[in-house]
């Protein structure tokens, strides 16, 4: 019998007497908001940066955000504009740790864990794009942000690779002590694009 | 290459000398009391924590009782979109996809994500057999395989370590593997984690094959999941050519939805945040994007063994957070390496006699035994397993596998307290047979020479007979004359 047939009839034989119907309660929350505040106070918890525009200062708030004289990659599909800033035109992973940093945008903004969701379509780029250079720059629009994980899980999808970006890379390896970038980007700063509310640009929560 | 569990001696025996270890004492300590905080501080804030581990447990169960279906259906979407699946039964087919995979590409080095299920087939040595160097690349696995070491926690298998420590390691032996330790290197954390970084991202950046575990596996859609910190994974799933992920059979989730009470479970149980810095999802070979050759080992190694076990069955909702290491007081003080296997710590408990089977040997038997039955690790489960109630069941198969002839009585007692527990009106009636004990002990314990009052109540020295051995090491305390319960009917609540 091929291993393949063999684990699967043991599978049957471990579980034959035992099959019943086993009812999986449904997650019972309230559909909220995303509290955008919440969102941008529980990203600085992690230490990242949160520069709050409205949609007409994000090139000033991502040349604000970006360390001077960096080497810039942007992804295709890029929404906004990043003077400087090399076109992904499938760069290396050599050429991308020569590069100091990258801007994005996101798919989806969790507000209670202060996280950021990418998909890696347009304007998000390959995964590599996001991974190799030190600073990562991500612009989030204020309508993305939702309430919670469970949330976030509904509005992706499963077949898109995605990764889930909670604060800068950390470890708590060595005595617990917590260190702030080890194999990610060491800086991630948020652009959080409000509703035109009259938030001054720059703004810092 | 790290070290293995393999001849281990049984838990008492590897707890004495860990408890001698007043650094490693004070170490864990410190970590397991600050995890512990973070957690109840997160767990805190969500109001429907219980109604979430109840939504887990229920998703497990019901992919466990329905797992040949799921597999089948993780299969095909796995191969629809361009994975390789392949079956291992044994720790040594897992490890042989592996290494016929970095032969196929020629390759001598591939680089990894720290993976329970990869040290549980004892990969690394398999590959290094080969002559294939498995580079581990989360900073505490990074340190324990330039250690010559093995892990002591799940989650922070370095937790035995102190910053000097890590420093003398680093400066000695990472430029015997490649790039070498700065020259100026001091032993603050910050210095560390930046040479670690400069080692490994040169390997990140020529590995041809990279390896990793999955935390899950959406049957329907095929995508996996790896959760962690600190971007070594994103950088061994999405830099090389070729990806293989050994993957537990019991990882299973039906559908992508069901991620949404795991997603967050697992952060706020495991490192105490209310999310972890990177999860990575992916579903087989994404056009353009990460690699192009992309391996699924779907791993049993004893799971259908497990899956078999009536009442341990549950131990493969196992979402490995390692909640239940950090709040269980004998971990606490002995630490990760005295269980002997990579899963140590309660879980580890019962999952290794559960996937090795008792009787077989003495090692493994003991591993039931570590435990004072307090049952924290319970309460502290996001999936609910009932650690406690499996430990005795096992206590009982244990001593089942050594007899032969009639149970001990040891046996018996197990298997009577397990089912006992199982219901309250099974425990009335157990309660009034212990009152009957109770009082054949304690005019016993009055003719035994070590009979004696602790705390009030009265000890049986050493039981005469088949129970002598059991007394040997522990003191029996005499069961109560009247049981709670029957006290509290005579007395109606000790009003009378
Ligand atoms: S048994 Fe429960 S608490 Fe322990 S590691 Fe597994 S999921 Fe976590």
């Amino acid at each position: 019998m091929s291993a393949r047939d063999e684990i699967l009839a043991a599978v049957r034989g471990a579980v034959a007497t035992a099959r019943r119907p086993v009812e999986v309660p449904p997650l019972d929350r309230p559909e909220r908001e995303g509290d955008v505040d919440l969102f941008a106070a529980r990203v600085a918890d992690y230490r990242a940066t949160v520069v709050r525009c409205p949609p007409e200062g994000v090139a000033a708030a991502i040349a604000a955000a970006l360390p001077e004289r960096a080497t810039v990659v942007v992804p295709d599909g890029m929404p906004y504009a990043v003077p400087g800033a090399v076109p992904d035109a499938g760069l290396s992973s050599a050429e991308l740790d020569a590069t100091t940093a990258v801007v994005t945008t996101a798919t989806v903004a969790i507000a209670t864990t202060g996280t950021i969701v990418l998909s890696h379509g347009a304007g998000e780029g390959r995964r590599v794009l996001t991974l190799v250079p030190d600073v990562h720059v991500c612009v989030v629009r204020a309508d993305q942000v939702v309430d919670d994980v469970p949330a976030a899980v509904r509005r992706l999808d499963p077949a898109r690779p995605t990764t889930w970006i909670s604060g800068p890379s950390a470890t708590s390896d060595i005595e617990l002590s917590r260190v702030e970038g080890v194999h990610g980007p060491r800086t991630l700063h948020v652009v959080l694009v409000g509703p035109a509310d009259g938030t001054p640009p720059g703004a810092v929560s | 290459m790290s070290r293995t569990f393999v001849g281990m001696p049984p838990f008492p025996t590897a707890a004495r000398a860990a408890l001698a270890d007043t650094q490693l004492r004070a170490n864990l300590a410190h970590a397991t009391t600050t995890i512990r905080a973070k957690r109840a501080a997160v767990v805190a804030e969500l109001d429907d924590w219980e109604a979430l581990r109840l939504r887990a447990a229920a998703i497990k169960d019901d992919v466990l009782l329905h797992l040949d279906e799921h597999l089948v259906r993780l299969e095909e979407s796995l191969t629809a979109r361009g994975a390789v699946v392949h079956w291992a039964r044994t720790a040594e087919e897992a490890s042989e996809v592996v290494a016929q995979v970095a032969r196929a590409h020629g390759v001598d080095e591939v680089v990894k994500v720290k993976s329970m299920a990869t040290q549980e087939v004892e990969l690394n040595e398999h590959l290094a057999a080969q002559g294939i160097s498995a580079w581990e690349t989360d900073l505490a696995e990074l340190i324990v395989q330039l250690g010559d070491d093995l892990p002591s926690h799940i989650l922070v298998p370095a937790i035995h370590r102190n910053r000097a420590e890590i420093r003398a390691i680093f400066e000695r032996e990472m430029a015997r593997v490649g790039r070498p330790a700065p020259a100026d290197l001091t032993d603050d954390p910050v210095r560390l984690a930046e040479a670690a970084r400069l080692h490994l991202r040169e390997k990140f950046l020529r590995a041809k094959v990279g390896v990793s575990g999955a935390n899950f596996a959406v049957a329907d859609s095929g995508t996996l999941v790896v959760v962690e910190s600190e971007g070594n994974g994103r950088m061994c799933l999405t830099l090389p050519e070729v990806l293989v992920s050994v993957v537990g059979i019991e990882k299973v989730v039906p559908t992508w939805t069901e991620l949404d009470v795991f997603l967050t479970l697992l952060p706020r149980s495991s490192t105490g945040e209310r999310m972890n810095p990177y999860t990575s999802t992916w579903s087989g070979v994404t056009p353009g994007d990460g690699p192009q050759e992309v391996h699924v080992v779907l791993l049993d190694n004893g799971r259908t063994r497990a899956l078999a076990d009536e009442v341990g069955r549950q131990a493969l909702r196992c979402i490995r957070c390692s909640a239940c290491l950090n709040v269980c007081p004998v971990y606490e003080r002995t630490g990760g390496h005295a269980y002997g296997s990579v899963y140590p710590g309660p879980i580890g408990a019962i999952l290794n006699p559960l996937l090795k089977g008792v009787g077989h040997d003495e090692q493994t038997d003991s591993l039931p035994y570590a435990s004072s039955l307090c049952g924290a690790c319970f309460e502290a489960c996001p999936v609910r397993i009932d650690i406690p109630s499996v430990l005795v069941d096992l206590r009982a198969q244990v001593v089942d596998a050594h007899r032969s002839g009639v149970p001990k009585p040891e046996a018996l007692a197990m298997r009577a307290a397990a089912a006992a527990f199982g219901s309250g009106g099974r425990l009335a009636a157990a309660e009034q047979a212990s009152g009957l004990a109770g009082r054949a002990l304690d005019a016993l314990s009055s003719l035994t020479r070590r009979g004696r009052r602790a705390g009030g109540r009265r000890l049986v020295g050493r039981l005469p007979g088949p129970g002598a051995a059991w007394t040997d090491a522990r003191d029996l305390p005499v069961p109560p004359r009247e049981s709670f319960r029957a006290w509290w009917k005579r007395t109606d609540g000790g009003t009378r």
